[in-house]
């Protein structure tokens, strides 16, 4: 090989994903900075900093052998179910749901940490599957119950957005690892048939949420009020925006939630439909890398988990964007680096770090092949 | 690949899904991206003119300025009625987050007492929509300063620059000018929701000529385009239209002489009214006790409400045009015009032995007067000179004139919320009240012993001062007065058709009541050029037999009214008018000595301030020390649970 132009470990970093994240986080930044009313505090600087910790997090676990998290992953699942539990007697209420641990100066979510376990979990139990049991009842149950147990735990809490995230995580995995088809579509349509009838049972304000969505202008004021509100602010942006610093809705406190679940129209407001493309791209930019992983791993169980953590990312994107813009229920889902939340960060960047690891073996793999 | 048999599954073929599969995920990723980006170019391009219009209305409000009411003015142009720039608090229901903890916050920040928060509760629960609830008014800067500076943590509180109402004369004009109020729900709707009528500071009249004349006091109301937080709080003003004021309203009063006559009225319940014969501007009309407009303006609590209704002197009632009494004597100078136009000679003598004869009842005169003719009979005010001429003459001729005296009318030219305008009987009106009603009365149809009640002014008769004092003026003017309290220039009154000399026979016997041996001589104006004439009257209350007539000893409200009507100067009449003193137990007694005063403040003030130091002093302090002292002991009686003490 020619004199590479660049320092082998610097070539050797997976820079789409490195630089997609710092795009959508300066993004974060910089919308957050305007939330505040052109100020650093109380949210663009610790979003920043709390960027830099995880990135660095992240890089550290992308040195780590990706199998030695398959060795361990029981233990961690295990022993984030007894968080959960205690969770449940002796957590903290936020936002309705008592889903925190408060350890002094840090509040931990479990059921953050669960997601990226999860998914290792079930990419573990798959890969040690001989191929032909895929077909198996064997191969649906335990993964049923590994994902039911956490997803009904937190469902207690009650967090539907973190459990519906998990329920689709979960499935993705499965999905991939192979399982008869006909498993997926008996299901969805038996999920479908199902939600008339579960509909009564759900808690009036979810009710609430999913009939608004069908009809947000009938209590604009009411629970309708984030979505009407969310649609203003990005309609009132247009093309171009109306300029950064320049969004009232945000600024105004019109538009809620606008540094956490809502920062898309927060940032719509100000750059409009440009902004909004350019993070799509960003996340666009991102999610392909995943799957890019995910189909040169050589590994079944990098494979799965490469797949399994993409959709973790890409489901917190596509919920909070369907949210925002009025074509999914207000679930409380925040966008993935742009929204202000030191959880959500987290485990996207794990899943990032778990991610390039992946990445880092597959490569070294290949130059080693190459070398060869 | 075979369907129908199970195919075979090996790592090879698992990879080979696993790709598939992950193509298929990626390419429903695709598929979400294009789905929303498409849905952000629908809402950002369709629906962005939209977004805009609900962003500019989210973001920007209209705040309606209160116009200032404009001012009420006497004769002279001093104030009655203005202005004073003060700060007020109020509540907005719907942005309040935390009542209990916000209530606490003002009762501490501004001292609120226990009964202020219960009515800002109670009102807090009844508020409709975006009415805002009064908390407090009249504060002091420090006061408005120091919930400013709470706002933030505060919501749905705001402080406000505003203008209250001022009336400098207190009580003396309560009944005369009214006083404002935050409009009801009621005048909220009947103003087809205007928005102004629940604009926080904003008032209408609600009595008197605040009341009345509302439309021309109100002025226009400014508005402001505000930028506004999503919880309401003001972030700037974009621009302000100013608000215009309301026309100042000149009224026919002079302010010195109503503070002064309701001052004079002293402890007694009664009216004084003066008007300017010549034309029939009132220059006073004062009504006693009353009510203090200033505190009616800043909301009257249920405890000074009940104060005021229960006292039996009826601070709550105008008694100049609402108060009814017999007119008694009073009524001889407009039955003596009656008479004479019954073509009866007011030289021919009656001759009084203390009463008179008809059939076998005895009609009582207070003394035994010998032979009177008219002259003599006003200035003695012999009973029995009008008993046989007012029988002789008939009802039907006494009615008449009364009515065109002003006596049962309603004056059209008054600017007022309501008048009582009494009655002035006749055969007609007997039959109409009485024919259905038999028990009251024993007969429907109008007997002599009724036409000899009216002559003295008793029986059916009932009068409101008003009326009296327009008798007054249209016997000293002899023209058809009608009172006024605007000045409006107009034609001027046309004559009673009346010959002059009958005028002149009933002046020179009201002259007479004064300055001769009459009934008022120690009411002599003390001036010597300067002579007023006039007539006394003692209504009875209820009917009691004739010597026992209710005077010192009896309840107060079973004693006589006392009443005198007046004017001066005799020879070139300029002022009339009428006072009328509750169970004051005499005409010459209690009413003629007010007249005199009031009267002589209009020739020479200093004499009748003086005149009013030492009674006022004998009373026990001015009126608004009497009046605080007593609704202080009220309060404490009602506190105590006592029967509240009444005023003997």
């Amino acid at each position: 090989m020619a004199l590479p132009l660049v320092p082998r470990a610097i070539a050797a970093q997976p820079w789409p994903a490195l630089l997609s994240a710092a795009f959508l986080a300066a993004f974060g930044f910089v919308t957050l900075y305007s939330a505040a009313g052109g100020s650093l505090l109380p949210w663009a600087f610790p979003h920043a900093a709390r960027f830099g910790v995880f990135l660095g997090l992240a890089l550290a676990i992308s040195y780590v052998r990706p199998s030695w998290f398959r060795e361990i992953v029981p233990y961690a699942y295990v022993g984030v179910m007894v968080l959960l539990v205690v969770v449940l007697a002796v957590g903290v209420v936020g936002g309705g749901a008592r889903s925190w641990l408060d350890f002094g100066p840090i509040r931990l979510q479990p059921s953050e940490l669960m997601k990226p376990i999860l998914v290792i979990a079930l990419a573990a139990f798959y890969s040690a599957m001989p191929p032909r049991h895929i077909q198996t009842f064997g191969a649906i149950w335990p993964a049923g119950l590994m994902i039911g147990i956490p997803v009904v735990v937190i469902l207690l809490q009650p967090d539907l957005g973190t459990s519906l995230l998990l329920t689709f995580s979960g499935i993705t995995t499965m999905f991939l690892a192979g399982l008869p088809l006909k498993w997926f579509i008996g299901g969805g349509v038996a999920v479908g048939g199902a939600v008339p009838a579960i509909f009564p049972f759900l808690m009036p304000h979810q009710q609430e949420r999913i009939l608004i969505l069908l009809d947000p202008s009938q209590d604009p004021l009411g629970a309708g009020y984030h979505i009407t509100q969310s649609t203003i602010a990005i309609g009132s942006g247009g093309i171009t925006g109306q300029g950064y610093l320049n969004g009232t809705q945000s600024h105004l406190n019109f538009l809620p939630e606008q540094h956490t679940d809502f920062i898309f129209s927060a940032m719509a407001e100000e750059w409009g439909l440009l902004g909004g493309i350019a993070v799509l791209v960003g996340l666009g930019v991102l999610l392909r890398w995943g799957t890019r992983v995910a189909m040169d791993a050589k590994d079944r169980y990098e494979m799965l988990a490469a797949g399994g953590l993409t959709s973790i990312i890409f489901f917190y994107a596509a919920i909070n964007l369907m949210m925002v813009m009025g074509l999914a229920p207000v679930v409380g889902i925040p966008l993935p680096l742009l929204s202000y939340g030191g959880s959500a960060m987290m485990t996207v960047m794990i899943c990032l770090g778990l991610l390039m690891g992946i990445d880092r073996r597959t490569r070294r793999d290949r130059e080693r092949r190459r070398g060869l | 690949m075979k369907r129908r048999s199970a195919p075979l599954v090996t790592e090879q073929s698992q990879a080979i899904t696993f790709t598939r599969r992950s193509l298929v995920f990626g390419a429903l990723q695709g598929g979400v991206g294009v789905l929303l980006a498409g849905r952000m170019g629908y809402i950002a391009i369709a629906e962005n003119e939209r977004s805009q219009v609900l962003a500019e209305e989210n973001r920007i409000q209209m705040r309606l300025i209160p116009p200032r009411r404009g001012w009420i003015v006497d004769r002279n142009g001093q104030p009655m009625a203005q202005n004073r720039s003060t700060f007020r608090v109020d509540l907005l229901k719907e942005r309040i987050e935390d009542v209990d903890y916000t209530l606490a916050q003002l009762t501490h920040l501004l001292g609120l007492q226990a009964a202020d928060v219960e009515r800002i509760r109670t009102e807090l629960e009844r508020a409709t929509g975006s009415q805002p609830v009064a908390v407090a008014e009249n504060l002091t800067y420090d006061q408005y300063a120091a919930v400013t500076l709470r706002q933030p943590e505060l919501p749905g509180v705001s402080p406000l620059r505003a203008f209250s109402r001022h009336y400098p004369a207190g009580s003396t004009v309560g009944h005369l000018i009214g006083y404002v109020g935050t409009p009801n729900r009621e005048e909220y709707l009947a103003a087809n929701r205007d928005p102004l009528m629940i604009t926080p500071g904003f008032k209408i009249g609600k009595e008197g000529l605040e009341k009345t004349m509302e439309g021309r006091l109100r002025g226009t109301p400014g508005a402001a385009r505000i930028e506004v937080t999503a919880r309401g709080r003001l972030v700037r003003e974009l621009e302000t239209l100013p608000d215009r004021a309301g026309q100042p309203l000149q009224t026919t009063i002079d302010a010195g002489l109503q503070e002064y006559a309701g001052r004079r009225l002293g402890e007694e319940s009664g009216a004084c009214i003066v008007m300017d014969c010549r034309n029939g501007n009132v220059l006073c009309m004062a009504s006693m006790p009353a009510y203090d407009p200033n505190v009616f303006t800043d909301g009257i609590s249920q405890l000074e409400w009940s104060f005021l209704a229960e006292d039996e002197r009826r601070p709550l009632l105008n008694k100049a045009l609402n108060g009814l009494y017999p007119p008694g004597s009073t009524f001889k100078p407009s039955i003596a015009m009656a008479l004479l136009q019954a073509g009866i000679d007011p030289e021919e003598r009656v001759s009084c032995g203390g009463g008179y004869n008809l059939g076998n009842r005895f009609f009582r005169c207070l003394g035994r007067h010998g032979p009177v003719n008219m002259h003599t009979a006003i200035a003695r005010s012999c009973n029995t000179y009008f008993y046989a001429m007012g029988r002789r003459a008939g009802i039907d001729v006494l009615s008449d004139v009364c009515k065109r005296m002003g006596f049962g009318q309603k004056f059209a030219s008054l600017p007022v919320v309501s008048q009582s305008y009494g009655t002035m009987p006749d055969d007609e009106w007997k039959r109409a009240r009485f024919e259905r009603n038999r028990r009251t009365v024993e007969r429907p149809d109008w007997t002599e012993s009724d036409t000899l009640n009216t002559s003295i002014g008793q029986g059916f008769v009932i009068v409101n001062p008003m009326q009296l004092a327009i008798s007054a003026a249209r016997i000293a003017s002899g023209r058809m007065i009608q009172p006024r309290l605007l000045p409006v220039r107009g034609p001027e009154p046309g004559p009673l058709p009346w010959a002059q000399e009958h005028f002149e026979a009933v002046r020179s016997g009201m002259w007479e009541v004064v300055n001769g041996a009459g009934t008022a001589g120690r009411s002599r104006l003390p001036f010597p050029d300067i002579h007023m004439a006039g007539k006394t009257g003692t209504a009875q209350v209820r009917r009691i037999t004739a010597s026992q007539r209710g005077q010192a000893g009896t309840p107060w409200k079973y004693r006589d009214h006392g009443l005198f009507i007046f004017f001066a100067p005799t020879e070139n009449p300029i002022y009339a008018g009428a006072v009328v003193i509750e169970h004051g137990m005499g005409g010459s007694r209690a009413a003629a000595p007010v007249a005199k005063d009031v009267l002589t403040y209009l020739f020479d003030r200093d004499m009748a301030m003086e005149a009013l130091a030492p009674l006022e002093e004998q009373w026990g302090g001015t009126l608004a020390e009497r009046t605080a002292r007593r609704a202080e002991a009220w309060a404490a009686a009602h506190r105590s649970g006592r029967t509240p003490p009444q005023a003997t």
